[in-house]
Formats: C-alpha cells, sequence, structure tokens
C-alpha cells in the first residue's frame, strides 16, 4: 500500500458541510435519480444545477420535488420525508407508499444521500439507533433506502465529538444494511468503500498520513490503486 | 355495500374494543384528524394501531395513546420530537411496539390487501428487526421474509369520492390511503368533497370503490 498523498489532497482545509454539501452535488451525473435523506443530505438539493437535471424522490410519495415552500407556497397536503413543507416541480408525480418504496427496492434510484453514525471497511451503515438503553427505536425508511438505491452515499463528520473515527472496521452500533455504502463523504476526505476495503479519493487539509493516524483501517491511495 | 354517512361518530361506530385499526397519513399530509377524533370519543379502546409514526403533539393518534386506548403500535418511525404520549406509555411499559422499516411496513400492508402470504425483501437483512425471521439469498442477495398486516378497520382521508365510492388524493396526501384501503375488512374514508357517479374521471382513479365502505364528508 503507497502512502504517497500529496497528490490526492484537493484542499488545504476541512470541508465546512455547505462544502460537502456542493461537493456531493458535484458528483451527482446528470440524469439521475435521487433520494437525499433528512438533515445534513437534505442541503445537497440547494447545489444541483439545472443543467444536472436531477429528479428528486421524497419516499412519502413524490418524484420531481422542488425547493422547500416559503410563505404563500406552504400546502400541508405537500411535504418531504422528514415533514417539512415542500413545492413540486413541472413534471412532478405523486404515488403511494407502497409505490414509493418499490422505486426504491426495485433498484429504481441511482442515488441516495444518508446521513450516519459509522459505516465499516466494507461498507455497512449503521444510522438508526444508537443501541442505547431506554433509546426508543424508530426506523423509518433508513433500512429501505439502504439496501434499495443503486449506490449509497453517506455524509459525515470522520470523527465524533470525542475525536473517535466513525469510519470503523465493524461497526457497534446496530446496522442499518450490510455491505451497502459506496462512497463516504466527510469533512477530512472522500472515501470509496467495497469489498476491496476503503481507497481514498481525496482528502481535505489533511495529509494521507495524517488520516491514517486518524482512521482505524488500512486505507488506500486512490492514485496508488489507480481508481 | 357502500354507505355514506353523515357524521364521523356514526362512521366509527362500529368499531369493537380489540380491533386492530390502520390509520392513514404522513406527518398531518393525509391523517384523517377528525375520524381519528371519532374513534376517541367512541370509546373504543384495547386497539392495535398501524401507522406509520406514533402520535404527535397533543391531538390525533398521540391522544388516542395518552388516553390508554391503544394496546400496540405497529409504525416505523415512534419517535419524533413532539411524541411525548407515546414516549411516557413505552417508558412506562404500557404500549406495545413492533418496529418495522418503513418500506416493510407498506409492502406488508400491500400484501394483505392482495392476499400475498408473504414475501423477501434484502430490506432489514442483516440488522437487528430481521433477527428471529426466516432469511434465503435470492438472486445474490440475502432477504428477509415478512408477513402481511391485515385490519379490522382502515381510517382514511381522501379529497373527493364519486357515487361509487372511487377515491381520489391530494398531493402526498396519497401516501397510506390505497394501500389501507385494500387491507382493512372495513374502510372508513373521510373526504372533502362527494361527486355523483360519473363525476371522476375513471383514469384518474386512485382507490376504486371496492375498497371503500364508508364515506363521510368532513368540511
Amino acid at each position: 500500500m503507497s502512502l504517497q498523498s500529496t497528490s490526492l489532497q484537493t484542499r488545504d482545509m476541512p470541508l465546512g458541510r455547505d462544502d460537502l454539501a456542493r461537493l456531493v452535488a458535484r458528483d451527482i451525473a446528470p440524469g439521475s435519480f435521487v433520494n437525499l435523506g433528512i438533515g445534513q443530505p437534505t442541503l445537497v438539493s440547494n447545489y444541483l444545477t439545472e443543467e444536472q437535471n436531477i429528479t428528486l424522490h421524497t419516499e412519502n410519495g413524490m418524484l420531481g420535488m422542488g425547493p422547500e415552500a416559503k410563505g404563500d407556497e406552504i400546502d400541508e397536503d405537500l411535504i418531504n420525508a422528514g415533514k417539512i413543507p415542500v413545492t413540486e416541480l413541472p413534471g412532478a408525480s405523486y404515488f403511494h407508499h407502497a409505490d414509493s418504496f418499490a422505486i426504491m427496492r426495485g433498484g429504481h434510484l441511482d442515488i441516495c444521500v444518508l446521513g450516519a453514525f459509522q459505516v465499516s471497511a466494507t461498507g455497512d451503515l449503521a444510522n438508526w439507533h444508537t443501541g442505547a438503553p431506554g433509546a426508543i427505536p424508530a426506523v423509518g425508511g433508513a433500512m429501505d433506502l439502504a439496501s434499495g438505491a443503486k449506490d449509497v452515499f453517506v455524509m459525515m463528520t470522520l470523527l465524533t465529538r470525542d475525536g473517535a473515527s466513525k469510519l470503523v472496521e465493524h461497526c457497534t452500533y446496530p446496522l442499518t444494511g450490510v455491505g451497502c455504502v459506496t462512497r463516504v463523504y466527510t469533512d477530512k476526505a472522500v472515501f470509496l468503500t467495497g469489498p476491496d476495503g476503503v481507497i481514498v479519493r481525496e482528502t481535505f487539509g489533511c495529509t494521507l498520513e495524517e488520516l491514517q493516524e486518524l482512521v482505524p483501517l488500512p486505507l488506500q491511495s486512490a492514485a496508488a490503486v489507480g481508481v | 355495500m357502500l354507505n355514506f354517512i353523515d357524521t364521523v361518530g356514526e362512521a366509527v361506530a362500529g368499531i369493537q374494543d380489540g380491533s386492530t385499526v390502520m390509520i392513514g397519513g404522513f406527518g398531518n399530509a393525509g391523517q384523517p384528524f377528525e375520524l381519528i377524533d371519532a374513534l376517541l370519543d367512541g370509546g373504543a379502546t384495547d386497539l392495535t394501531v398501524v401507522n406509520n409514526n406514533a402520535g404527535q403533539g397533543d391531538q390525533g393518534l398521540a391522544l388516542l395513546i395518552k388516553e390508554g386506548r391503544v394496546r400496540k403500535m405497529i409504525c416505523s418511525f415512534p419517535r419524533q420530537s413532539d411524541s411525548w404520549h407515546f414516549d411516557a406509555k413505552y417508558h412506562a411499559g404500557e404500549i406495545e411496539l413492533e418496529l418495522v422499516p418503513q418500506g416493510n411496513l407498506a409492502e406488508r400492508i400491500r400484501a394483505a390487501g392482495a392476499g400475498i402470504g408473504g414475501f423477501f425483501t434484502p430490506t432489514g437483512y442483516g440488522t437487528m428487526l430481521a433477527e428471529g425471521k426466516e432469511t434465503r439469498i435470492i438472486d445474490g442477495r440475502g432477504q428477509v421474509f415478512e408477513t402481511p398486516i391485515h385490519a379490522d378497520v382502515a381510517l382514511i382521508k381522501a379529497l373527493k369520492a364519486d357515487g361509487k365510492g372511487n377515491l381520489v388524493y391530494r398531493k402526498t396526501a396519497r401516501n397510506f390511503g390505497p394501500i389501507m384501503a385494500a387491507a382493512a375488512k372495513h374502510t372508513i374514508a373521510q373526504v372533502s368533497e362527494i361527486v355523483p357517479i360519473g363525476g371522476l374521471d375513471p383514469e384518474n382513479i386512485v382507490t376504486p370503490g371496492i375498497y371503500v365502505n364508508s364515506i363521510v364528508k368532513v368540511a
């Protein structure tokens, strides 16, 4: 494994939430059908361009979701999966819940972007339950999204508040899905995950060597493996 | 047999103690608040309720839970910032929870309405929500066996009904309405408008009237 990292680094600062959302938006192929999870992933919609012609899916039953509704646009019958009032774009469609999840489970969505507590080296995802005693479990559509979309992108900070890596050898939190995550976007680096281990595509404000100090599993450089 | 009923109270009067009741809606969209309030007033208890959530704030399903009328919730997302009535009952051990991934919840409801005895799905495979369930590798993927969810009664909200009980919905308020209508033995729909037979374009009907038993207009 090579740790020659200088060629990987694309920014000299860690990325903020909006910069990260901009990066994810840029990486979504034109014409894609995309589901953005609740929370940080929702920010991605702010940076999708008209030229990209992306169609957003919301699992409560709509394709062609537009931006958040403001003022007079607010309609209580038109909300997203986070129960936020949204708008419809020309060409939008509505469908019932079983059809909406068939779109997901049937592999028709190109990408979903989710938050995470932990991602494992082989792309296992933990994002729904801390497993803490007394915590009321609530899963929503997280497991369906994780197992349904062709590509699952995760957006998260690399480290917990305590400085522990959320990219781990094996998840210690209850799993949402097995081997489902293909890319992890963090403030410090973009990682590609899969059966062959973790490849670092680019780093932000750190070298690959410094990144390796933070992450307790072997990292490969995209430059070295030719990704 | 289709009945047009004058009041929500009469519409829910037949709901028995111990029934399984599906309640449509996702957030406030499509939630049949007036029918739920009537169920609250009607006194039926020991209910199993199927809904995506477990009540929000101090209205609708949350009040039914607060009053101790719900023995069991089958839902995907009970914990919300304002689900305090469910939270209290859950922590007191006074309500049972069957947590189901949202897509499995929808498909299990659909399966019941379609006469399907169960299905294998990749959703949840390898997670704690699949523990104790039958699994198979199908097309190279781990899949979990899930069974249908039937109900005695469905309470749903639609935009319009015609004289045959055909329903159309509005925007994302459609959500669980069509599949719950098919899955329950007796479906009660509250609508904003009732139009004569022929008043809805047959090409645009979302729920055919065969799935609907009672219709009540709510202003």
